[in-house]
This record gives C-alpha cells, sequence and structure tokens, in this order.
C-alpha cells in the first residue's frame, strides 16, 4: 500500500465532500434530527405486560383502580398477591414484571386531603419493559386519576383540586434510577449512527461509476485497499463529528448520565463507525447505482439494528429461533458496550467481548470490501 | 521517419478476441505498435475500437489470445502495465466538481509522480495544454476542447511510454482538434507509442498507420496511403483537357481504364496500375485529336478507401 495514492484519493474525496455542500450539511444536521426524533418518538408497542396486584385496602375505589388494570390490553393481570413476601417471589420468578401496591390508607387519604399514591414495584433487569411497563401504569392510573377528579368537581362545586389527586411511585428493584431515556437513548445513539455512518460511504463508488470517472480510476495503478482506505478517512471524520453530536445531544439534552470513561466510549464508538462504514462501502461496491446503494444500505442497517440489536424488542423477549441471530447484529454490542458505559460506567476489560466482536466485524467487513472491488469494467 | 525510430515494439497484439455472451465484440485481431508511432484506429460505431483499447488497459478481460502492452502481457499483470500507459476514455472521466490544479495533483498522486517534480509537471502540461490562467477553474465549466486537452494532460502527467486515446476530440471544434493533434504529435517525437481512435478522416490521415476495423474484425493495416491505394484496384489519374465530353468517350475505350469518371471540369480515370500510365494517356488522348492534356496522378480519399474496405469486409462475411 502506498501512502501517496491513500493521500491523494483523501484529499480528491475531502475537496468533493466540501464541495458538494447540501450533502455535508445533512450529513452534519441528520444526527439532530434523528435523535430528536426518535428520541422523543420511541413508541414501542409491547402489549399485555404481566402485572402483579397487592391490594393491602380493598376498597370499592382501589378495586375500581386495579380494574382499568384488568381492562387496558397494555397488561395482563397474571396474580393477585397478598403479602410483600409474595410480591418478591413472583418477581424473582419471573411472574410479572411490574406489580401494583395499594397502600391501605387509599382512599382514606385520598379522601381527606384528594391526594393519594400507590406502588408500582418493578423488576427492572429488562430495563426497556420495565421502562415500558412503567409509562404504561403511569397513563393507567392518571386515566383513573381524571375520573376521580370529575366526580370531586361534581361533589364539591368550585373547588377543584390543582394538582391530579393520584400518583405513581415507581419503585423500581435491581436498577436504582429507572428513567426510561437513559436506556432508550443510547439505543437511538446506535440507531443514529448505523443510518448516518453506512449513508455516507453507501454512494462513495456507485457516485463514480454513474458519473463514469471510475473507468479512468480503474485504468490506474491504485489498489483497491488504497482506493478504499482513501475513501474511509474523510467520511471516519465525518462519522466521528457525527458521533459526537449525538453522544452530546444524548448527554446533555436527554440528561443520559455518563459514569464511564471517555476513552473507552470513543473506542467502541470508533469501532462501529469503522463497521457501519465498511458495510457502506461494501454495498457502494456492490451496486453501482446511487439510488440503489443508499436504499440496499439502509435496509441492512437500520432494519437489524431496529429488529434485532435489542433497540426495539427486548432480545430476552424474542422467539427462541431468533435469538440467536441477534449475535450476528453488530448493533447489538455497540447498543450493549454503550449502556455498559453510560449507566454502569463499564471499562474496556469489562466490554472485551463486545469491543473483540466489533473488532472482528470491523476486520471483516473491511476486507471483504477491498475484496469485493475489483478494478475490471467486466 | 519512421525508418529513423527504432523498431522495438510497444503494443503487441496477439489474435485477441472478446466475446459478451453470444456475441463477439473483437474477433481475432492481430497488431503491433512500435515506439513512437501513432497508430489510428477508424471504424464504425459498434466496430469494437473500444472493447479492445479497454483490453489493452486491462480494464476488460480478453476471452482469448494475448496483449502484451510495454513488454507486460496484459492479463498477466495488468497493474504493472497500468503505470506504463496513459488512458482517455471516450467518455471525458476527470472530476468536474474539482479544479484544473486539483485533478492533475490527484493523478500526479496516484501515479506517484515524484514529490519535487510535481509542481513543475503540471505546469508544464497546464501550459502544454493552454489552461493557464485556468487552473483554479472547476473543470465542469471548461469548455470541451480544454477539458480533452486536461484530460490528455492527466494522462502524460507520469509520462507514460503509451498512451490510449480513446476518441479524444469527439464532439470538439476543428481549431481544438488541430491544435489537439499537434499535441500528439509533440508526444510521438518524445518516443510515446499513441493509440488513438477516431471517426474523423482527416484525423487518421494524421497517423503513422491506420487500422481499420469492422464488426470486431481487422478489416485493413497500413499507412494511410497504402490503404488507399489497396482499397482501389488500380491508380487514379486526374485528367485536365479541352473537350470533356469527347475525352470520356475516348477514355472510355482506351487499353488499360478501368473507370472514367467527370469531376468539375476535370477527370478522375482509374487505370490498371503499370508503369508509364500518364504519358500512355496523353498519346491516346493527342492521337484522337486532343492536344495538350495535363495528366496527373491523384491520391483517392480516405473516406473512398474506408467506405470500399468496409463494404468488401461485409460482402465477403
Ligand atoms: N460490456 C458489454 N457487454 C455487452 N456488449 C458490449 C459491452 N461493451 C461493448 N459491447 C458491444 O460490443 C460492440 C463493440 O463496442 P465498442 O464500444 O468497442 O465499439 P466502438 O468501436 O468503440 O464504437 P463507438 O465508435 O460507438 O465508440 C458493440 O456492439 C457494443 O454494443
Ligand atoms: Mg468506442
Amino acid at each position: 500500500m502506498k501512502l501517496r495514492r491513500v493521500r491523494a484519493v483523501v484529499v480528491k474525496e475531502g475537496l468533493q465532500i466540501w464541495r458538494d455542500r447540501r450533502s455535508l450539511i445533512i450529513a452534519l444536521l441528520m444526527p439532530f434530527m434523528q435523535m430528536l426524533l426518535l428520541g422523543y418518538g420511541v413508541n414501542l408497542d409491547i402489549k399485555h405486560v404481566a402485572v402483579c396486584t397487592f391490594d393491602r385496602e380493598n376498597s370499592q375505589t382501589s378495586q375500581s383502580l386495579l380494574k382499568h388494570f384488568q381492562a387496558s390490553s397494555y397488561f395482563a393481570v397474571k396474580h393477585v398477591l397478598d403479602s410483600y413476601k409474595s410480591v418478591t417471589t413472583a418477581l424473582d420468578r419471573g411472574d410479572c414484571v411490574i406489580t401494583i401496591v395499594i397502600p391501605p390508607d387509599f382512599s382514606e387519604r385520598l379522601r381527606d386531603s384528594g391526594q393519594s399514591s400507590i406502588q408500582a414495584i418493578l423488576d427492572a433487569t429488562d430495563d426497556n419493559t420495565a421502562a415500558v411497563a412503567t409509562g404504561y401504569a403511569q397513563s393507567v392510573v392518571s386515566g383513573f386519576s381524571d375520573e376521580v377528579q370529575l366526580q370531586f368537581s361534581g361533589i364539591g362545586g368550585a373547588s377543584v383540586a390543582a394538582a391530579a389527586p393520584l400518583s405513581l411511585e415507581a419503585r423500581v428493584w435491581y436498577n436504582e434510577d429507572l428513567d426510561s431515556r437513559n436506556f432508550i437513548i443510547p439505543g437511538v445513539v446506535a440507531v443514529v449512527m448505523a443510518l448516518v455512518g453506512s449513508q455516507l460511504t453507501s454512494l462513495t463508488i456507485s457516485r463514480e461509476w454513474e458519473r463514469g470517472t471510475m473507468e479512468l480510476l480503474v485504468s490506474t495503478p491504485i489498489t483497491s485497499m488504497e482506493l478504499m482506505i482513501g475513501k474511509l478517512l474523510p467520511y471516519f471524520a465525518i462519522g466521528m463529528l457525527d458521533a459526537t453530536f449525538c453522544l452530546g445531544i444524548a448527554v446533555w439534552w436527554f440528561g443520559v448520565p455518563f459514569r464511564g470513561s471517555l476513552a473507552t466510549l470513543t473506542l467502541v464508538t470508533v469501532l462501529f463507525l469503522i463497521v457501519v462504514l465498511s458495510i457502506g462501502y461494501l454495498v457502494s461496491v456492490t451496486i453501482r447505482t446511487q439510488l440503489g446503494a443508499s436504499q440496499i444500505a439502509l435496509i441492512l442497517t437500520m432494519l437489524p439494528t431496529m429488529m434485532l440489536s435489542g433497540y426495539t424488542f427486548p432480545i430476552d423477549q424474542m422467539p427462541d429461533f431468533i435469538r440467536p441471530v441477534t449475535y450476528l447484529v453488530y448493533s447489538r454490542y455497540y447498543l450493549t458496550a454503550l449502556k455498559s458505559i453510560f449507566l454502569k460506567g463499564s471499562g474496556v476489560v469489562d466490554l472485551w467481548f463486545p469491543i473483540l466482536i466489533m473488532l472482528l466485524y470491523a476486520a471483516a467487513v473491511g476486507t471483504w470490501a477491498a475484496r469485493a472491488f475489483r478494478k475490471s469494467l467486466d | 521517419m519512421p525508418g529513423e525510430r527504432q523498431p522495438d515494439i510497444q503494443i503487441s497484439v496477439d489474435h485477441l478476441i472478446k466475446r459478451f455472451g453470444a456475441f463477439i465484440a473483437v474477433n481475432d485481431v492481430t497488431f503491433d505498435v512500435r515506439r513512437g508511432e501513432i497508430m489510428g484506429f477508424l471504424g464504425p460505431n459498434g466496430a469494437g475500437k473500444s472493447t479492445i483499447i479497454r483490453m489493452l488497459c486491462g480494464l476488460l478481460r480478453p476471452t482469448s489470445g494475448r496483449a502484451m502492452v510495454a513488454g507486460v502481457d496484459v492479463a498477466l499483470n495488468p497493474e504493472r502495465v497500468r503505470q506504463s500507459i496513459g488512458y482517455m476514455s471516450q467518455k471525458f472521466s476527470l472530476y468536474g466538481d474539482l479544479t484544473v490544479a486539483e485533478n492533475l495533483r490527484f493523478f500526479g498522486g496516484i501515479y506517484r509522480v515524484p514529490q519535487k517534480e510535481i509542481a513543475e509537471r503540471i505546469l508544464s502540461v497546464v501550459e502544454m495544454a493552454g489552461l493557464a490562467g485556468r487552473e483554479d477553474s472547476l473543470v465542469s465549466t471548461l469548455a470541451g476542447g480544454w477539458k480533452q486537452r486536461l484530460a490528455l494532460g492527466c494522462a502524460i502527467l507520469h509520462r507514460p511510454p503509451v498512451l490510449f486515446l480513446d476518441e479524444p476530440t469527439s464532439g470538439v471544434d476543428p481549431i481544438s482538434r488541430r491544435r489537439f493533434w499537434e499535441l500528439i504529435h509533440e508526444l510521438s517525437d518524445d518516443g510515446v507509442s499513441v493509440l488513438v481512435s477516431t471517426h474523423y478522416m482527416d484525423e487518421a490521415e494524421y497517423c503513422n498507420r491506420i487500422a481499420m476495423i469492422d464488426q470486431g474484425k481487422l478489416v485493413a493495416l497500413g499507412t494511410p496511403a497504402e490503404l488507399k491505394n489497396r482499397a482501389l484496384p488500380g491508380t487514379l489519374l486526374l485528367v485536365e483537357c479541352d473537350e470533356i465530353g469527347h475525352a470520356i468517350e475516348l477514355l472510355g475505350s482506351a487499353p488499360g481504364v478501368r473507370d472514367v469518371a467527370a469531376f468539375g471540369n476535370t477527370l478522375h480515370v482509374l487505370v490498371d496500375r503499370e508503369a508509364g500510365q500518364t504519358d500512355r494517356l496523353i498519346a491516346w488522348l493527342a492521337a484522337h485529336g486532343i492536344a495538350g492534356a495535363r495528366v496527373r496522378p491523384i491520391e483517392p480519399s480516405l473516406e473512398d478507401a474506408f467506405v470500399q474496405l468496409v463494404t468488401g469486409n461485409r460482402e465477403a462475411a
């Protein structure tokens, strides 16, 4: 490999990226748009979450609240429990993800002060489902709360309580500071990086075919490895910029706590970026039209990342025959690593497995992409 | 001139065949190009000119046959060949969104032109191509003739001994074309072997030798003069005299005359290829009452020869 040629390609590609100002701006704005869109728009339609109830009051009001849980299609009431001990057992055994506990003074406090609360006890090892279940429980409770408020204003005339009379206190077990965004946002970062990274490089070779510049390039002594590295480097720089934006938005906009080290974060991000850029490049080498390449790249990166990385559907909730497939999905490893670095502060040693897999992936896809480019018009 | 040149072969094509599926695009073509020689490819659309050139550049693999360029077998070692060739593809293929200088620097880098020479070489190429003052213009904004000269400049920056130019002047005005051909001749004088395809007959005349190609076959190969002579079954004479109408009749019945045609107020007479035909015609006319006729041999046009050879080839097929 000759550095001189790589440098020539880097300069040429860099100039072309710089001159194509519109695409460059899109490439730099995309993380912002996607992060906000996906960060706020996560719609995780999990239905029939297993729920247990523990009614310590057994009043008409408390029963009517629990009926709302039974009626909701989001929940499936599995067990009616009668002690905290049985709550622990039920959660430990995985009989349910969430237990609704109604305190003994529930309706009394509601009557006296117009305010009351119930507890939701969660098994948050499966963070996504727990986060979603909390959200659902919240909405069931606030639906009931609206009804209560309506009754009050009917009875008491003008004295409408300013605050909602009912609130849900989530008690999270196994995962102290459950905030749904903290779990979802690292996933969003992985999705956006997969999308942006592969799109960046998916056009770079097909563009040369479409414009006819490839015929001349192929007639020169450049090797496919030199061409690939020269073409990937400028996009790598843009990708790192995009990654910085994404991670910055995660921390400063969505307030996801960052407990790990910057070095570990950089390492896994660099590896993931190399993987997605190489996938985009491989597609670009294989598909000779720009439109086709862009679409295939989208399908190859977004589909597995969205569906199989654990971003949308928790991996341990997947059917048995799908779960092994997720081990092939490179985003799964980045997602795992990101969550661990952000929330647990994991270091390189803890993350040796995802790091190793991403390293292997980067090497394999990179080699494949370089091989796939044949200097020939045949 | 050709006698002074070293006769070493820079391009050697031996029974080259290229099939695309069942279609034979190049059918058993054999020829050589010497150092400093300008070889022209002349042939109708779809004849296979570009396909041959692409095989010689290592862009397409020959189905069979052998091609040696600058002493290297293209099929066996395409990468070594690529450092020794410059290529101008039929379709313009420089980067329109880069400037003149940026394109030159890019190809200078790709061919690893020595770092300390690059500035000087770019300068000389810019000068040669008449692009001085336009170094910082985006290539997409250049007119056709400038683009072609820049493409040539990019192809010769690394001083290759062999140059492949595929219809380098198509769609370019006559003055630019002439200028372009002056550049080609300068390169050839420096010992560069040039293989150039064209549709223009006048350009073909500038070549040392011409390969006429039709339907994938090499129909004829030779200097322009040879091809013209070979195409016509005799020698063409121009006759100027009085009483043209009478002369046509007289010449039509003269011995050794194959064809007579009026050309304005002169006559084109095709005679058997023999010595002394000129004097024989003058004597024949004088003997039949037309004195003072002027007769001289003329060259048939290349276009005549081309049409003749191509139709001959198709009839034979
Ligand atoms: N990749 C290919 N696949 C199939 N057929 C091809 C391919 N490339 C060229 N051909 C066919 O081979 C024949 C020769 O094409 P080629 O481009 O070599 O002709 P040419 O002499 O350069 O013509 P022109 O003067 O129009 O440039 C044509 O009939 C063309 O359609
Ligand atoms: Mg052609």
